[in-house]
């Protein structure tokens, strides 16, 4: 049964006080996988804004084990953690790795490739914000087309990012799915799934960034969920291979309702000097991938 | 095949390597092929396969990756292990100065290889010495039973003064070439390597955040304690490094009671006592320049040989003590700082700047890219050297063996 | 605090920490003011609604009837207005001229 907002448990895995911005998304998307997860859960951090929340030494923002690591390396690290403490018989916690879109998509994607291809006992967790935010915005393989960055300043983005969940998909792991700080519930209902089931199960989160997007820091949750609602972030999720939306994306395909694109990029800064032939391009891709999820999920 | 009782094998310097990490009870093995490295982590396989070796066997997809399995293994609490050379350790190069910060007690196999460009997969020593500054420690091993002793060595030294090492033989010289190698029993390395004491720091009871932003100055915690900055860490490293010296050489000895045979530690020197030309090397340049001297001291030349063992850390107080009675000492380097000269050559001869009694150095660049180097030619080489002092012809410079150009 | 010889770590491990970046309610220009006669949970006195609870990034908003807010450590970000269903919350400016808070104070040195 999925779970509702009055049945997410109370305890807590992030302290107050720490060095995340003013409304940044890792926030809600941090208290509800470690809520998901009881907080059993080790967690292997590349370089990114998830290491700016979690603190500077000698004092740590968080009550669950962190292990950084090397940019590139994540899924690395974490398998081998993984494995070792398996072999410990140290099975009281999910290894979890995340990192943010350019930990994952770009310098990240030989690791967790080779890590999904043998089957890594790790839940590698992507908070997506599009962007190499805390570096100062510089485009990633995961910024969306048209979009202004620190490395497209002036033109916006010309390609369309990476469709990672379906890159993961290709390694055939048994658990894919992605989800949103907007839709917590459905969030946390997913990671409980992944926990549950062995080899490498992958989770993409949308991370709406106010600072490099350039939106009002109290949008985010209204952010989050226009990208839903606007079908440029699908909530969905394969099973063994089966496909199938999720949660809010479930019942706009139900409903046959989704609003134009324009209405989610529309306070985004980042947008604010796009050509309006850029847009109707971003709304012609997502578009495309919303009827064919659509079309995927109904046939799945 | 080379379980009980203790026997010798004639077997590769890989698979002494192999061997050597089986007896070690590794927990944790990353394998990725290079050559000449590759028959490690194949022998290794068929270990974990076969049930010889009771580990966690993991096939990544780089030696980035593989490094990084390591680090998360070590810090899960496993004794780990893996191997590489050449391009593959370059491409660890991040992995190996994360494992050092972190103090992990990995161990790793290096079979020196040349680097590219141009391609070539043959011996000299310039992979590993470009590594030279990442934290690790560094063992260079002169034969086969000098590979399997050192690794045994290596996981004791790591685990006692928590830094990684790596333990470097020349690619298809040592790694390729079979040698009789005395293989203990199980139970004779057990008795001188107990099964790794497993200590995990990551513990959901007392929830750590491991290497986070270190700022360059000390900085309290929530107790009013001040914690270190990014100095104090790496001060500490470098005195795990120098103390090190004295551990390499203790290890050696207890090594030596227990199996009757040594490394020599952080040196090993040949006809040291009474030579006036000292030829100095690593690896197994260092066993050829043995018969070099053999050569020498049958024309009358008191000639001797300093292998150097250790490379990183400097038995700068070793080097000096044994080298500086000698009139002349010609270094011989598989590799180079480029702009500058053979690596050992420059640290041999900053240590001895010290020293009130020093010998003349001559620098010889040899072997790269698997350039042939025979032990006639060091002792050639040692020879025109010693006419150079006695013509009194001044400084000399560097000179290439072999270099047709 | 002069030396760090007690601190006996070698390799640098953190600890948790409520305020590891000090007091982050100083970074707040505009603070969330709750009206509990709008608030549905303190209309009805037990735990429903919710909603400023779950989506708070920075974890200074309990599950209560009504939520109370930690504004030591609350960044003033307002989300907690905006998923307000009833517009209980709003973000009214900071006093001007009240004394800044003091650093030291927290469990952390900055």
């Amino acid at each position: 049964m999925a779970t509702n907002i009055l049945s997410l448990p109370e305890q807590e895995f992030m302290l107050p006080g720490n060095r995340a911005c003013a409304g940044c998304s890792i926030g809600i998307i941090f208290r509800h996988v470690t809520k998901a997860l009881d907080g059993k859960a080790a967690f292997v951090v590349p370089a990114s804004c998830f290491t700016v929340l979690c603190g500077m030494y000698p004092s740590s923002s968080v009550t669950v084990p962190i292990i950084n690591s090397v940019f590139p390396g994540t899924a690395a690290c974490a398998s081998g953690l993984a494995a070792s403490l398996e072999r410990q018989g140290k099975t009281d916690m999910t290894v979890v790795a995340m990192a943010g879109d350019g930990g994952t998509a770009d310098i990240g994607i030989q690791a967790l490739s080779g890590a999904a291809e043998r089957g890594a006992n790790i839940l590698f967790i992507c908070y997506d914000n599009e962007a190499y935010m805390n570096t100062g915005t510089q485009r990633s393989g995961m910024t969306p087309l048209a979009a202004r960055t620190s490395t497209t300043p002036t033109l916006g983005k010309i390609q369309p990012p990476k469709d990672m969940p379906a890159i993961l998909e290709a390694h055939g792991i048994p658990y894919i799915a992605t989800a949103s700080p907007g839709y917590p519930t459905d969030l946390y209902d997913k990671v409980q799934k992944a926990r549950d089931i062995r080899g490498t199960r992958y989770m993409h989160l949308s991370a709406p960034c106010p600072a490099g997007w350039h939106y009002e820091a109290k949008d985010t949750v209204a952010m989050a969920k226009l990208a839903v609602e606007t079908g440029t972030f699908i909530l969905a999720e394969t099973v063994e291979g089966v496909y199938r939306l999720t949660g809010r994306s479930l019942s706009m395909a139900k409903a046959g309702k989704r609003k134009p694109v324009r209405e989610f990029i529309r306070t985004q800064g980042r947008f604010s000097r796009s050509s309006e032939e850029a847009l109707d391009e971003l709304q012609q891709w997502v578009d495309n991938r919303w009827e064919a999820a659509v079309h995927r999920h109904e046939t799945s | 095949m080379t379980s009980n009782p203790s026997a010798v094998s004639v077997i590769t310097g890989n698979k002494a390597a192999a061997e050597a990490a089986r007896l070690a009870r590794v927990q944790v093995v990353a394998a990725y092929p290079i050559t000449p490295q590759s028959q490690v982590v194949e022998a290794l396989a068929s270990y974990v396969e076969t049930g010889l070796l009771n580990a966690e066997f993991i096939t990544v997809e780089s030696e980035h990756s593989a490094m990084g399995v390591c680090i998360g293994a070590s810090i899960g609490g496993s004794r780990v292990f893996t191997a590489s050379s050449a391009n593959g350790l370059a491409y660890m190069c991040e992995q190996l100065s994360w494992a050092a910060g972190s103090r992990l007690p990995i161990v790793m196999g290096c079979a020196n290889r040349a680097m590219s460009a141009p391609w070539n997969v043959l011996n000299d020593q310039q992979d590993a010495m470009s590594q030279r500054d990442q934290g690790w420690i560094q063992l260079y091993c002169r034969d086969n039973q000098e590979i399997f002793d050192t690794f045994l060595q290596a996981f004791r030294l790591a685990e006692e003064v928590h830094l990684p090492v790596m333990v470097c033989y020349d690619g298809f010289i040592l790694s390729h070439t079979v040698m009789p190698v005395e293989i203990p029993t199980q139970e004779e390395v057990d008795a001188f390597l107990p099964p790794f004491q497993s200590s995990t720091i990551v513990d959901l009871a007392d929830p750590r955040n491991i290497n986070p932003v270190t700022l360059a100055n000390p900085r309290g915690n929530v107790e009013g304690t001040l914690c270190h900055g990014y100095m104090e860490f790496r001060s500490m490293m470098q005195r795990a490094h120098v103390d090190a010296l004295t551990a390499i050489d203790r290890i050696d000895e207890e090594f030596a009671s227990q199996f009757g045979r040594r490394t020599g530690g952080t040196t090993r020197s040949y006809l040291l006592e009474d030579a006036e030309v000292v030829l100095m090397a690593a690896g197994s340049l260092a066993s050829e320049a043995t018969v070099a001297a053999d050569f020498l001291r049958e024309k009358g030349v008191a000639a001797g040989v300093l292998g150097l063992r250790s490379y990183r850390p400097f038995p700068v107080e070793k080097v000096v003590a044994q080298l500086k009675n000698a009139r002349l000492v010609t270094v011989f380097d598989k590799s180079l700082s480029y702009g500058y000269g053979g690596p050992i050559f420059i640290d041999t001869q900053a240590a001895l700047f010290a020293s009130e009694k020093r010998p003349q150095m001559h620098s010889y660049i040899a072997g790269l890219g698997g350039r042939d180097i025979k032990a006639r030619e060091l002792a050639d080489a040692a020879q025109s050297s010693l006419d150079w002092l006695n013509e009194d012809k001044g400084p000399k410079e560097a000179q290439w063996l072999n270099l047709q150009l | 605090m002069v030396e760090t010889r007690h601190c006996e770590q070698q390799t640098a491990m953190s600890w948790p920490c409520a305020g590891e970046g000090g007091r982050t309610g100083d970074w707040r220009s505009m603070k969330p003011v709750l009206d509990p006669a709008k608030c549905i949970a303190a209309k009805k006195d037990s735990i429903v609604c919710m909603l400023c609870w779950v989506f708070c990034p920075d974890n200074v908003i309990t599950r209560t009837a009504p939520p109370e807010i930690d504004l030591e450590y609350c960044k003033g970000c307002g989300i907690c207005m905006e998923v307000c269903p009833s517009q209980a919350i709003t973000m009214v400016p900071e006093n001007e001229g009240q004394p800044a808070l003091n650093v030291e104070e927290t469990g952390c040195d900055v």
